[in-house]
């Protein structure tokens, strides 16, 4: 069995194990889940490490208490986690919406498999990716992630979690069946090497009538439970003091506008891209696994003398459409190619909004990776 | 001493900026409230022993936003995940959920029995009016055959639930039942149930008399408590009656105390096996 939470070392090892690495690397001492392919490694691996490192991983009834279990840890004080796939993000959305609210840290990690509905549950899809953005009822905005590697899988964890803990409030790592049961090589840092954040803690021999601790756009300290904070917790229209409020839409106003704020005002620091299109006419824009092919087929392009580069998105949301907009002054195409029927791809000519060409390449066959012959084909007809 | 200077003995258990209630005239909930604070004072403890959840629903308002202490109001029906997580993180406090029959027994039915299969420390007090009385008097799991509510305007076609037999089957170690005519009795019962190690589930029929009373024709709080304290048979007196004689009455009482493993101690134990296993 393995010692220690950081396995500093190298490593070849599947992504949904280096997932539950990255948690414990980052400080997740609580996990809660329910079984579904294909994201029951990462459950079964933390449901072996936790408790050797003095945490706790709970199989719950379902994906509805998981996430309401992960909350109320969270609220107790640990850093804390659940890992599903599309049908348990459906059945977690309520609560999800709830860590908003109530500014929660925690982490959802989204092993993307084939739907709609039970669809195929170890196929890969990217159809999942506006899921966290809207999924929940009402205006928020919320952190998702989206990592292209094995490496990425366990980097992008560790990320999530200071992400989380940083700004008070869920934070989504999507990764996909393709990503989560992939073998690759990862390194796993010394722990002194790994940047840790833990959250802005309520002072202490202080309650929440004397100061706010909540809805402030630079992320009120957090009352955490069982600490004489008295904390008043509450996902209806509340005030900074946690005190509800719903009959007042001023109050309501306020309530939406500064949880918008708190991600909006640090986008700059949340969002991550990776370019690679230096004087590229010809840019593909991608996410996830099927960056890979996007790799893949910008090496083959360029040694057939296209001038092509790649685009990077580490950030699904909040939308990269800055780093977007920049890049699409500078490129004449920008192709985006993921795993599905087209849904970043809106977001992507919203931002490029006609500075450049925007185009997308349909899958030939959802749930499987892009062939880099069909993407080279589409980097040639792009051009009139 | 003038009249000013008397202070009611549970105002100190009152969060200072919670000036108002939630609750309508006669509504059951002030009772279990003081019957609830009566027993923590009394057993010596103070509300920061404990964190508090609730769901939604008019019962969910008995700790939120009143009690001066640490609160979770959570979504409809799931106060007691929440509090499985919360008791995980924080093993040395009190988790106690406050809800009412349809946060607890229909939207939230399975985290209730699966909450007592586990066995986990925690005092579940199930206000258990009837109905549905904050969105205004619908049939709820617990509303009893026939009645007429503004969703079964025909008559109630559906059995309601006996909560206590559920939990007990479920594997809870601690159920009792009382009405709100039984103030002292809840706060005896409530004061084993904080203290037990295991689930502790307590069942309290609470009258709603505007949206239960007044739509089924129940009558006003003091008809119903009168109601209550006539149907109300002891669960010693109930061992030797009838299920002829029991039909339509209230068994109250301690109905289930036991000791048996609990979820903390069993996941503290397998913890230190990991641990031992794992090594230095």
């Amino acid at each position: 069995m393995a010692k220690g939470a950081v396995l500093t070392g190298r490593h070849f090892m599947m992504g949904n194990i280096a997932c539950a690495e990255g948690a414990l690397a980052a400080g997740c001492r609580f996990a809660a889940g329910y079984p579904i392919t294909p994201a029951t490694e990462v459950a079964e691996r933390l449901a072996e490490r936790l408790p050797t490192v003095g945490g706790t991983f709970l199989q719950m009834e379902d994906e509805i208490a998981s996430i309401a279990a992960v909350v109320g840890a969270s609220w107790g004080g640990m850093k804390a986690m659940t890992a599903t796939s599309g049908p348990g993000i459906s059945l977690m959305l309520e609560n999800i919406g709830f860590a908003l609210g109530t500014e929660t840290p925690c982490v959802i990690v989204n092993v993307m498999r084939g739907g709609p509905t039970t669809g195929i549950p170890a196929v890969e899809l990217q159809g999942d990716v506006i899921q966290p953005r809207r999924g929940s009822h009402g205006d928020y905005q919320i952190i998702a992630l989206a990592p292209s590697s094995v490496q990425e899988t366990f980097d992008y964890t560790v990320e999530a979690f200071n992400l989380a803990e940083r700004y008070r409030t869920p934070v989504f790592v999507l990764t996909d069946a393709f990503l989560g049961h992939m073998r690759e090589e990862l390194i796993v840092p010394e722990a002194t090497q790994i940047p840790i954040v833990d959250r802005r803690l309520f002072p202490p021999d202080k309650d929440v009538e004397m100061l706010p601790a909540f809805l402030d756009e630079d992320v009120a300290p957090m009352p955490v439970f069982g600490r004489g904070h008295k904390a008043h917790v509450t996902s209806s229209c509340h005030d900074a003091y946690g005190r509800r409020n719903v009959i007042d839409a001023k109050a309501l106003d306020l309530f939406i506008r500064k949880l918008n704020d708190k991600i909006e005002k640090h986008r700059d620091e949340i969002v991550r891209v990776a370019s690679d299109a230096e004087g590229a006419e010809i840019v593909l824009v991608s996410y996830g696994s099927v960056f890979r092919c996007a790799q893949a087929a910008v090496e083959a392009g360029r040694a057939d003398g296209l001038p092509l580069g790649s685009f990077k998105l580490g950030t699904l949301w909040p939308f990269p459409d800055r780093e977007i907009a920049a890049l699409a002054e500078r490129a004449r195409y920008l192709i985006v190619l993921e795993n599905n029927l087209g849904q970043i791809f809106h977001y992507v000519q919203a931002a490029a909004a006609g500075r450049a060409h925007v185009s997308f390449l349909r899958p030939r066959v959802l749930g499987e990776l892009h062939e880099i012959e069909d993407i080279l084909k589409a980097v040639r007809e792009v051009r009139p | 001493m003038s009249v000013a200077a008397y202070e009611h003995p549970l105002a100190k258990y009152i969060r200072p900026s919670a000036k108002t209630t939630a609750n309508c005239p006669g509504c059951g909930n002030g009772i279990l409230t003081q019957s609830i604070l009566r027993a923590i004072g009394e057993l010596g403890l103070t509300l920061d022993d404990f964190i508090f959840v609730s769901g939604i629903g008019c019962a969910a308002w008995i700790p939120s936003p009143s009690f001066f202490a640490d609160v979770l109001h959570t979504t409809h029906g799931r106060p007691i995940a929440f509090g499985i997580g919360i008791k995980a993180a924080l093993p040395g406090k009190r988790v106690m959920v406050i809800s009412g029959d349809g946060d607890l027994t229909a939207i939230g039915g399975n985290h209730l029995i699966h909450a007592a299969r586990r066995n986990i420390a925690m005092t579940v007090f199930c206000v258990n009016n009837g109905i549905y009385g904050m969105t205004g008097g619908q049939v709820a799991p617990t509303t009893p055959l026939g009645l007429t509510t503004v969703t079964t305007p025909f008559g109630n076609v559906e059995n309601p639930f006996d909560i206590c037999e559920l939990v007990k089957g479920a594997g809870a170690s601690f159920v009792a039942r009382w009405t709100t005519y039984h103030p002292r009795q809840i706060v005896r019962t409530a004061k084993k149930a904080i203290q037990k190690k295991g689930f502790a589930f307590v069942e309290v029929l609470s009258q709603c008399p505007v949206e239960f009373g007044r739509k089924t024709g129940m009558g006003t709080a003091v008809q119903m408590l009168e109601w209550y304290k006539k149907q109300s048979v002891t669960a010693t007196r109930a061992k030797d009656m009838s299920p002829e004689e029991l039909r339509d009455k209230i068994v109250v009482g301690e109905l289930v105390d036991i000791e048996k493993p609990e979820l903390m101690e069993t996941l503290a134990a397998m913890q230190a096996r990991a641990m031992a296993a794992a090594g230095p």
